[in-house]
């Protein structure tokens, strides 16, 4: 997201889910479409189907593949050289939208500088895709217009996952697919609500609005409104808050709703870092794995137990209506929350639902400043929406970008080895996904008899080469070992992964993937290189 | 998008061109018997039940496309015979257990059968000796019946075309065609990724959900799952969730689920939710009141304020919860430590 703050001055999907289908060239980079967002992947198989090409680019031959025009199988954590080396074949064979170029970017020379390091043989070297392919897909995203681009954690969780972000954008600049319908960047969300979450400020350099807590106008403007002060520096993102209670600075965590100890990169280090933190309040719907080891356990109400609005990843604010009364004693997130300020002696925290909190949120939030409750109705309402009469935005950067300068900006790039690369010891590089059958740590999917039925258990992929020379059997049960950790798990012969590279999703407490993986961090985002860790495989005798 | 005028049995009905004469007279209130059309798919005309006259000659609803000025009629002595063999050929042998069928009162071969009228003796007379054919019960969501099947292929469109999955196709010739997976093997072997899309669609009992309870009521909602936001609606029977549907007017997923949307959400009514607050006493989690846990809670937060304290918050919250969590942390609290797993 700061990869696209960068380049567009706002880090959200530009454009809207239903245009996906009208789009005449598609670049699926790092987005496992059809399994972590199958019906984002039915729009993608429309738009084939009306006669878009296709793109794919990822280490794995997923299954979107089957609909594609072209795969471009680049090694993991080479996206930045792919980019790079397709905007270079733009710009050399004068395919760039030039008008465009000058009219709604800068910084174009300097980008066009850096691309002087891409010549398609490094590139070919680097990325492990053939040349000509690397033409072929340039050509084809250059001419076919419009062009959009989707991605997903494919390209983030990586040390130099804002690079990738920003090499992403540089070629919707490139090739003017910004601003108009059925083209633009589009970061497939995870979670249902990661959109509004960010959007809320439930981030430690930004409150509501993505306004940030360093300008003393915006401090200033939430100090009058809440009527409190509030501190000057930004605060400790999701690994750091983990760093933090390691070394003992951090004394009290409360945690809503998430399952840290699965889903964390290097895992046991969050785990140590409980068990040095004071007090540790859960506040959750499922005794989950960190739940465990909590102080105090908040029983809270699910989904269908509340009214409220969730934001999805095309910025569409949506409803959610109380179905069903909350088992026991759970309580909605709301009132817990309001509870624990309010017991604190804390003002601002007695709302009368939901939807008077809506109102405060659009009192301060720009983008959310004509959302109410009752324009909500059937279709929702997509952000920015400034005032009560605005129909929202399907796409962004229409007329101008969201940054300041109202440019979309290029930015320089360089190639960055991931942190960890395979060598003697850890000759395998062990790359994270995805079930269709089920969600993140699968707390709430595996609750499900049914989901349960159909995928029971962590599948470690493995080339069949790799497996014969390391002399395992698709079935056979393997331990997998990081620099961090260690697994058991059940072997998947399959092509579906290179030779070089085994993939594993981290669904499964019983195989917990994420005890193995990397944290080593983007500098900006701050986001884990979860999808490359140099990884061996012994044979469990 | 240009409109015209047509007469269906006298009446003057406008549709937009490029529509067929059998969705227009649907949209416009005239009912003509079919089994193989559905909107959301490219129509084939195998049922052969929608036949209409037109300039006197017999054509498919279905596959004609509406004219200005086209004169039809849904029925004529030659048609209600051609349509009466077809409705009997095809319940002749298709099992009598409407009752106890899922699709009973939402079927559109009995709505077929009560349009055309059948003569129990005749029926009789068409049936033909055939062994029963197991049902394949192997997925954990629904059911699949051939006995009950219309070969209508509503449900081998829906995957092939629309979900781009072709887990199931026609196989073998004649009396024997069924629809199959590859192989004729169990679905939950086939490539079959369990969306249920075919389930809905499907027109008779053929494909059938194994939960049967219906809904009293619906609520509006979005899935819980991954960020494209799919609109459902729960049924809700008592305090229960016992169905979801797709929220067809939602322009994020036009109607549609996969299979965690549409068959994932009974953990809600999981017998593993927590239903009280717990707090540790002598190492161990023991059941606690509100106001104990909450008053713990408040007391010992208020002794870690600033630097000393962070906030995760959730991606699965609402904003309106996210929103409160991060006044909290900052307003009460006094530190912007907060973040949720959104590099996660």
């Amino acid at each position: 997201m700061a990869g696209l703050v960068t380049s567009f001055g706002s880090g959200a999907m530009t454009n809207s889910i239903a245009e996906i289908s009208d789009a005449s060239c598609i670049l699926a980079i790092g987005t496992n479409t059809t399994v972590a967002h199958p019906v984002i992947a039915l729009r993608v198989k429309e738009a084939v189907r009306r006669g878009a090409t296709l793109i794919v680019a990822n280490p794995k031959e997923i299954d979107l593949c089957r609909f594609a025009g072209m795969f471009l199988r680049q090694k993991p954590g080479s996206d930045v050289a792919l980019l790079m080396g397709m905007a270079r074949v733009i710009v050399d064979e004068g395919l760039a939208d030039e008008a465009f170029i000058e009219q709604r970017c800068e910084d174009f020379d300097a980008f066009k500088e850096s691309l002087e390091a891409f010549d398609l043989d490094f590139v070919e070297q680097t990325t492990g895709v053939p040349r000509d392919k690397i033409v072929e897909a340039a050509r084809c995203f250059a001419t076919s217009k419009p062009a959009a681009i989707l991605y997903a954690m494919g390209i983030t969780q990586h040390i130099h996952g804002t690079d990738n972000v920003m090499a992403v954008a540089n070629l919707a600049l490139l090739t003017g697919n910004v601003g108009k319908p059925s083209s633009g960047v589009n970061p497939l969300r995870g979670q249902n609500n990661v959109q509004g979450a960010c959007d809320m400020g439930a981030l430690p350099n930004v409150y509501p609005g993505y306004q940030k807590v360093i300008l003393p106008e915006v401090r200033e403007k939430f100090e009058k409104a809440w009527g409190c002060s509030l501190p000057e520096s930004v605060g400790l993102t999701h690994t750091e808050i983990f760093d933090a209670a390691y070394h003992g600075k951090i004394k009290a965590i409360y945690l809503i709703g998430e399952n840290p100890i699965l889903s964390e990169a290097n895992a046991n280090h969050v785990k140590e870092a409980i068990d040095k933190t004071e007090f540790l309040v859960v506040q959750d719907i499922f005794m989950t794995e960190t739940a465990e080891l909590a102080d105090v356990v908040l029983p809270a109400a699910a989904f269908a137990e509340k009214d409220g609005t969730f934001t999805n990843t095309e910025r569409r604010v949506q409803r959610i209506h109380k179905a069903v009364d909350s088992p026991g004693e759970a309580k909605p997130d709301c009132w817990i929350t309001s509870q624990i300020a309010q017991r604190m002696g804390v003002a601002g925290f007695d709302f009368a639902g939901p939807a008077e909190i809506m109102a405060e949120i659009a009192s301060l939030t720009p983008a959310y400043g004509g959302i109410s409750y009752d324009r909500l109705g059937n279709e929702g309402l997509q952000w920015p929406c400034p005032t009560p009469d605005h129909p929202g935005t399907p796409f962004l950067h229409g007329a101008k970008f969201a940054a300041p300068s109202g440019k979309g900006r290029f930015v320089p790039l360089e190639y960055k080895p991931s942190a960890e690369t395979a060598d003697e010891k850890y000759p395998l590089i062990l790359t994270t996904d995805r079930s269709l059958f089920h969600f993140h740590t699968a707390t709430m999917t595996r609750k499900v008899a049914g989901l349960e039925a159909l995928d029971d258990r962590e599948l470690l992929k493995i080339n069949p080469a790799d497996a014969t020379r390391l002399g395992v059997e698709h079935g056979q049960t393997v331990r997998v070992a990081s620099r961090r950790g260690k697994m058991t798990v059940e072997v998947d012969v399959t092509d579906v992964c290179p030779p070089g590279v085994v993939s594993a999703t981290f669904h499964f407490a019983e195989s917990p993937t994420n005890e193995l993986t990397n944290s080593a961090l983007d500098p900006v985002a701050k986001i884990p290189e979860t999808k490359v860790c140099a990884v061996r495989i012994e044979k469990v005798s | 998008m240009n409109e015209v005028t047509l007469t269906i049995d006298g009446l003057a009905i406008t549709a937009a061109e490029g529509t067929t004469v059998l969705r227009a007279a649907l949209a416009g209130g005239v009912y003509i018997p079919h089994l193989c059309d559905h909107p959301d798919l490219d129509p084939v005309g195998v049922c052969r039940l929608c036949m209409v006259e037109i300039g006197g000659r017999m054509v498919p609803a279905c596959r004609t496309p509406v004219s200005e000025g086209l004169t039809v009629a849904t029925g004529s002595p030659l048609i209600d015979a051609v349509r009466r063999t077809a409705v009997e050929l095809l319940i002749a042998n298709h099992p009598e257990d409407c009752l106890t069928c899922s699709q009973n009162d939402d079927c559109q071969l009995q709505r077929v059968a009560a349009y055309v009228g059948v003569d129990r003796g005749r029926l009789g007379r068409l049936r033909r000796t055939a062994e029963e054919v197991p049902v394949d019960r192997s997925n954990p969501f629904f059911n699949y019946d051939s006995n009950k099947c219309v070969l209508c292929g509503i449900c081998v469109r829906t995957c092939g075309q629309r979900q781009g999955v072709g887990a199931i196709d026609f196989a073998h010739r004649g009396f024997d065609t069924t629809v199959s997976t590859f192989g004729n093997g169990p679905l939950a072997e086939s490539v079959c990724e369990s969306c249920g899309e075919c389930v809905v669609r499907c027109p008779v009992g053929a494909l059938a959900p194994k939960a049967l309870e219906q809904p009293s009521r619906e609520v509006k909602s979005v899935c819980p799952y991954c960020g494209v936001g799919c609109g459902m609606y729960l049924g809700v029977r008592g305090n229960k969730i016992v169905s979801v549907r797709g929220d067809t007017e939602n322009p994020a997923n036009q109607g549609s689920l996969c299979v965690k949307g549409r068959f994932g959400q009974g953990f809600v009514n999981s017998p593993k939710r927590l239903t009280t607050p717990l707090v540790r006493k002598d190492g161990r989690l023991v059941e606690a009141t509100w106001d104990e846990a909450l008053d713990l809670v408040a007391e010992t937060f208020s002794r870690h304020t600033g630097d000393q304290f962070a906030t995760i918050a959730s991606a699965k919250c609402t904003n309106e919860e996210n929103y409160l969590a991060q006044k909290f942390t900052r307003a009460a609290m006094a530190t912007h430590s907060i973040d949720h797993c959104a590099r996660l």
